[in-house]
């Protein structure tokens, strides 16, 4: 009897994510290659709606995937020796820290963006580059490479690591690089991941922050969804997806397999 | 195997305050011979980690402490410019890295060619009996091995000093008395000079040329193993170091006057309250009749080698006696104690 529930929550289970998750994906991809959406599949499939819209947002698309990979260098360069400092140092000041750095993950977007808007919205050149979204990005990802990495670091003891390469003679960056980096590396990637596809989706703050030059791949989105026919709105979804998907697969498995390598070997 | 010697070591008045007030070492100053093998003992918060710490570099003792390398001023110098070799409790291995990784990684610091590093690590293994075992990762080691791999790690470097902050403390029992003996023998072969913190009184004895007893942040005594062992300067000493008997008595005419009879002082101990402390192996049972000292037989716990017996009724408070394993005696028995008078060692009073 138990078992004969548990297997119908599983059904049940399943049939919600299909019905929420997989199947309105897969209708608005297919509504992008047909002909006429309101005439349905029928009316045929074609490619013109992926083309108009690569013509439109292929510059989009690229800036979207240099600001996700300026975040994720951003948040590397500053998160993970942060994140060493915060384990290391410890004691009240780096709690603080810590909460300071943490905050944007309880701000609305929008109020980040608006209060980066009224500081600096006044230089025009940073105002108008990819930059001033870059910005907002990093303060947006950088609690989530942080708290990755020190989740990693306090499982280990890094103090005594630490210590351990210093007395036999290794400096503060030889030390970083050769003994906490590689311990750190499980945190470190799943960070990388987040900080990813969290800049790739990142709508709210990006939304305010742009100018109709500095779009990024969600905020194209929304532009098409306004102003162009459904379709068209829908071959942009697919894109997003057919750009977005093997990119996590492949971060999922180079995770997998340096964190496997790391406990089997 | 030619190992440099070690440097002299000499640590001048050096304290330890925290940022938080606590005051975790008071002034101490402690001279090691190079090549010398120094002890650092104490119940836990005596302030011996502190000191080693010191010694290492990893914490800078309050204002006017200083420590010398073979005369050199290190004080200021940080822990990876002093060529110190450290051994920690939990190891510090690197789990990123093998074992032939961990324990070239000083000499790969240094510049030394893979050539010579690998040399060095094969004479190394070899000598800590862990010869085929350089490409395992850490985690695959036992814990017996993860010593060895750390204390060829720290020995690799040829350092001025070994500092070893209780090596063997993560060890079940058994396993610590065998790396003990290796140890000692791996000390004596290099004679490197040689810190050595432990709680363990027996290790302190098998491996340090000298002990330094610590007490409250402070050195309580230090001397040679025999020598606090044999002639404790405090009751906290003779307590700390093996099993004691300590003894209130009055001294009346060279004899110490007890309920259960009389015990001979050493020569020259003055009339007057006298607290004494013997040594549970230093008294003999004899038979009860025509002794001067005699008590009752509490328990008797036969431990193989020997047997421990509670003698009651000849002392203030019930005496230990380490007598024989092939001495028949039974609980309740009435016993003489004989005791030499040499055995007997008068403490000052304690002022703690």
């Amino acid at each position: 009897m138990r078992d004969r529930l548990i297997v119908a929550g599983q059904f049940l289970f399943t049939a919600l994510v299909a019905a929420f998750l997989i199947v309105p994906a897969i209708l608005s991809m297919l509504a992008g290659i047909t002909v006429n959406y309101f005439r349905g599949i029928a009316s045929g499939f074609t490619l013109q709606w992926v083309i108009q819209v690569w013509d439109l947002y292929s510059e989009t698309i690229a800036r979207s995937f240099l600001v996700a990979g300026a975040a994720l260098l951003a948040t590397l360069v500053i998160g993970v020796p942060a994140a060493y400092a915060l384990i290391v140092r410890g004691g009240r000041l780096s709690r603080a820290v810590e909460e300071i750095i943490t905050l944007p993950l309880a701000i609305p977007g929008l109020a980040i963006a608006l209060a980066l808007l009224l500081v600096y919205g006044g230089f025009s050149d940073f105002r108008r580059s990819w930059l001033f979204i870059l910005a907002g990005h990093v303060i947006f990802t950088l609690p989530f490479m942080v708290r990755a990495v020190m989740a990693v670091l306090a499982t280990i003891d890094v103090k005594t690591l630490d210590e351990g390469a210093a007395s036999l003679g290794a400096g503060p960056w030889r030390r970083f690089r050769d003994v906490i980096v590689p311990n750190a590396r499980p945190g470190i990637l799943a960070g990388a991941l987040s900080v990813v596809t969290l800049s790739l989706g990142e709508f709210n703050l990006t939304w305010m922050l742009h100018t109709p030059l500095t779009k990024t791949l969600p905020v194209g989105l929304a532009d098409s969804y306004a102003s162009m026919r459904l379709e068209v709105a829908s071959a942009y979804t697919l894109v997003f997806f057919v750009m977005i998907i093997p990119l996590l697969v492949a971060m999922q498995l180079f995770a997998d397999i340096s964190s496997g390598s790391r406990s089997q070997a | 195997m030619s190992e440099g010697r070690g440097v002299a070591l000499r640590v001048e008045a050096c304290a330890k305050t925290f940022p938080n007030g606590a005051r975790a070492l008071e002034a101490v100053t402690l001279d090691v011979d190079h090549g010398e093998t120094v002890v650092l003992l104490g119940p836990s918060g005596c302030g011996k980690t502190t000191l080693l710490r010191i010694i290492a570099g990893l914490e800078a003792p309050d204002a006017g402490g200083r420590v010398l390398f073979n005369d050199a001023d290190v004080t200021d110098v940080p822990i990876e410019k002093r060529n110190v070799g450290m051994v920690f409790q939990s190891y510090a291995l690197f789990p990123n890295m093998s074992v032939a990784e961990n324990i070239g990684y000083g000499l790969k610091i240094r510049g030394i060619s893979r050539k010579e590093r690998g040399e060095r690590i094969a004479e190394l293994t070899e000598l800590t009996g862990i010869g085929g075992m350089e490409q395992r990762r850490i985690d695959q080691l036992s814990g017996g091995q993860r010593q060895r791999v750390a204390l060829a790690r720290a020995v690799a470097i040829h350092p001025s000093v070994l500092l070893l902050d209780e090596p063997l403390t993560a060890l079940d029992a058994a396993l610590r008395e065998r790396l003990r003996g290796e140890l000692d023998r791996l000390l004596r072969t290099l004679g490197i000079t040689t810190i050595y913190v432990t709680h363990d009184q027996a290790e302190a004895m098998a491996l340090g040329d000298r002990i330094v007893v610590m007490r409250n942040g402070a050195i309580a005594q230090i001397g040679s193993p025999r020598s606090v062992y044999f002639e404790p300067n405090s009751r906290f000493v003779a307590e700390f170091i093996g099993a004691a008997n300590i003894l209130q008595a009055t001294v009346k005419d060279g004899y110490a006057v007890l309920p259960g009879g009389r015990m001979r002082m050493p020569k020259g101990t003055f009339a007057g309250p006298v607290t004494a402390m013997l040594r549970p192996e230093a008294i003999a049972i004899i038979q009860a009749e025509g002794t001067d000292l005699c008590g009752s037989v509490e328990s008797v716990s036969f431990t193989g080698g020997r047997q421990r017996l509670i003698v009651t009724g000849a002392a203030d408070r019930p005496i230990v006696v380490d007598a024989p394993n092939s001495l028949r005696v039974e609980t309740g028995q009435r016993v003489g104690l004989s005791i030499e008078s040499s055995a007997v060692r008068l403490l000052p009073e304690d002022r703690q």
